[in-house]
């Protein structure tokens, strides 16, 4: 995992789904401590640093537990009570744990109109899983999410950090040998 | 080979380096004549001078509203001793929408111009650019465009000398189209639920942190250092009186060539949608198009003679919008069509409006029970009724969005509402 330093700038901005996490990866340890209090010297108030924070915890654990829930409320001076109101609100926090590569197929009009349905079915088939569950292997985890922004280059499908644009039933089986 | 499609009829003022690699970069960028705009902003021009020369070009924010850019500045506290924020708006979620993503992703550097420029106008000490969290593509290239500015004295204390400093700081959502409404923004900011704020108080008032805030949208911003470099007047020549300059259209659903497209505001919506995203399938007609995101009117395949300005579009019976075409052919069924985007409000909606989030709910489960063969006559005066309900009385226009296409849909393609529903009573007396 990257020690790398960040510029304070762009500290709370790292992606948050990667293959490599860990469900009992200390949190705010050595560069994420770094990183904890770089990000709270960009906001005026510690409330506004929860949603880089939750990240931050979600990138190296892979989902957000009610004990990261705790330890965050506490960090922040919030309740955890209040910290949950926020991950229930925002539909990219995972409440728990998903397979190695989460992939996410829009099927909202853009991509519906091309046919995002039957790229859903296929990913699904394909790795022998219904929405939301992790695959035996541990591997895959499908999920249908709203519009990502990139409609001309339907169907679009997100996995972890990368975007692959135009994927059509045909390619699909590529796209999963490609993970691998 | 040009940016994935491009066009000669299109007016290349934002887009002209997308598709480039190295206009990304920042040397990319100052071999382009970037961070110019910015040198002349802070070194020979006020804040008020500023302000003026966006007046003058006439510009309109992006962002889907259409509210004058030059004017929004002016509203912003002169002699306060507060802080001031500038809010950057790259939410970028309304379905069909994928304009500030291409701006963002190939000229990071001229939406930090803008960025910049904007601040510089509205007299703030930190700008916050909210990129929706699912840009995982986009953020690296912001990013390092940030770093880049700061590293080279664009960003950070005494920008080249000029006496003044900015801070900005990249922001990211993390799934919620509400976050894009521009109060709703604010409290995500903030650290809480993305729930739109009743207004009064506006946020050039009482914004971010309870500070003067300004939220802009993306391509509003990265057009103001063209502005500032060649004067309102020049952005004026293109356009209309009340729709000046270029806009950029993303174009999605049955096109041959989907794409961001670049275009005169005073353009014809159907010189757009043959010549440059060169027509529908091979062997199909449009039936119906959404010019500006989903949340607009649908116009159905007679009415696309029209002029993509503010006022042509409205004239049309639509709206600008954000821009997000969604061209739909012969084959779309148009009670399908309209479920998917009602169960999107229904899914986005924050909740604290009754209207919004028990119209969008039920509407969502209507449409479902019709597509699926269940449906009543009665349904559509139903539906009509309660779109009534959703339009105009809520918070945000979040519920208003959710009912556009219900309304438009019901009057001109009622055909297809009733060939379902006598389908499905046909095949109940059947059983
Ligand atoms: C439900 C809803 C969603 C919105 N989403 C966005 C968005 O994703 N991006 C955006 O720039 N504006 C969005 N807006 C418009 C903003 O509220 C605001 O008008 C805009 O950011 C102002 O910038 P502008 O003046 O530069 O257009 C949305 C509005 C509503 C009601
Ligand atoms: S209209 Fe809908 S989205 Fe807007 S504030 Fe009300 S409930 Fe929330
Ligand atoms: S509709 Fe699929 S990315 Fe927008």
């Amino acid at each position: 995992m990257s020690e790398r330093k960040l510029h304070p700038a762009v500290a709370g901005a790292q992606p948050m789904y990667r293959a490599e996490n860990d469900p009992d990866a200390p949190l705010f340890e050595g560069a994420y401590k770094q990183r904890f209090d770089d990000i709270l010297t960009r906001y005026p108030d510690k409330r506004a640093a929860i949603l880089p924070v939750l990240a931050m915890c979600q990138e190296l654990r892979g989902w957000i537990s009610s004990e990261t829930i705790e330890r965050v409320a506490e960090l922040l001076d919030l309740t955890p009570a209040y910290v949950l109101s926020i991950t229930s609100f925002y539909t990219m926090f995972r409440p728990q744990p998903v397979g190695k590569y989460l992939i996410q197929v829009c099927t909202s009009i853009g991509c519906d109109l091309c046919g995002a349905e039957n790229v859903v079915e296929k990913l699904l088939a394909a790795t022998g899983t219904r929405t939301g569950e992790i695959s035996e292997d541990g591997l895959y985890t499908v999920i249908e999410v709203e519009c990502l922004g990139a409609c001309g280059f339907a169907t679009v499908v997100q996995v972890n950090e990368r975007v692959y644009e135009s994927v059509k039933t045909e390619t699909v089986t590529r796209l999963l040998e490609e993970l691998r | 080979m040009a940016y994935p499609h491009s066009h000669p009829r299109e007016t290349r003022i934002l887009s002209e380096h997308f598709g480039e690699i190295e206009a990304t970069t920042l040397d990319g960028w100052i071999e382009r004549g970037g961070y110019k705009a910015v040198e002349k902003a802070l070194g020979s021009m006020s804040r008020e001078q500023v302000i003026e020369v966006v007046k003058e070009s006439g510009l309109r924010g992006r962002g889907g509203a259409g509210f004058p850019t030059g004017l929004k500045w002016s509203f912003m506290p002169k002699d306060d001793t507060l802080p001031h924020y500038l809010v950057c708006n790259a939410d970028e979620s309304e379905p069909g929408t994928f304009k500030d993503r291409e701006i963002m992703r190939w000229t990071p550097h001229q939406l930090l111009e803008g960025c910049i420029i904007g601040s510089y106008a509205i007299g703030a000490s930190h700008c916050y650019i909210y990129i929706r969290g699912e840009f995982v593509d986009v953020i690296p290239v912001v990013n390092q465009a940030v770093v880049d500015a700061y590293s080279r004295g664009y960003l950070g204390r005494d920008i080249l000398g000029s006496g003044y400093s900015l801070e900005l700081t990249v922001h990211l959502g993390a799934g919620a189209y509400i976050a894009g409404e521009e109060t709703g923004m604010l409290n995500s900011l903030e650290g809480r639920r993305a729930e739109p704020r009743i207004k009064p108080p506006f946020p050039a008032a009482k914004g971010a942190f309870g500070m003067p805030t300004t939220v802009n949208n993306v391509e509003s911003l990265a057009v103001v250092p063209h502005i500032v470099t060649n004067g309102g007047d020049w952005y004026r020549q293109w356009g209309t009186e009340k729709s000046s300059g270029t806009k950029l259209f993303s174009c999605c659903g049955h096109l041959q060539k989907p794409g961001t497209y670049e275009i005169a505001m005073d353009f014809n919506l159907k010189d757009l949608l043959y010549d440059l995203c060169g027509g529908p399938p091979e062997g199909r007609e449009f039936k119906a198009v959404i010019p500006g995101g989903s949340s607009v009117p649908i116009l159905a395949a007679d009415e696309l003679d029209a002029e993509c300005s503010y006022e042509g579009l409205e004239a049309a019976g639509s709206m600008v919008g954000s821009g997000g075409l969604i061209a739909m052919d012969d084959s779309t069924n148009m009670v399908h069509a309209v479920r998917r985007m009602v169960e999107f409000y229904a899914h986005e909606s924050c909740g604290q409006c009754t209207q919004c989030r028990e119209g969008t709910y039920w509407a969502a489960k209507i449409l479902r029970r019709i597509e699926r063969g269940g449906g009543r006559e009665e349904d559509i005066p139903l539906l009509l009724d309660i779109s009534a309900n959703m339009a105009g009385k809520t918070i945000c226009v979040l519920s208003d969005s959710a009912a556009a296409p219900i309304v438009s849909s019901i009057q001109k393609f009622q055909d297809d509402y009733m060939a379902l529903i006598a389908k499905g009573q046909h095949a109940a007396v059947g059983t």
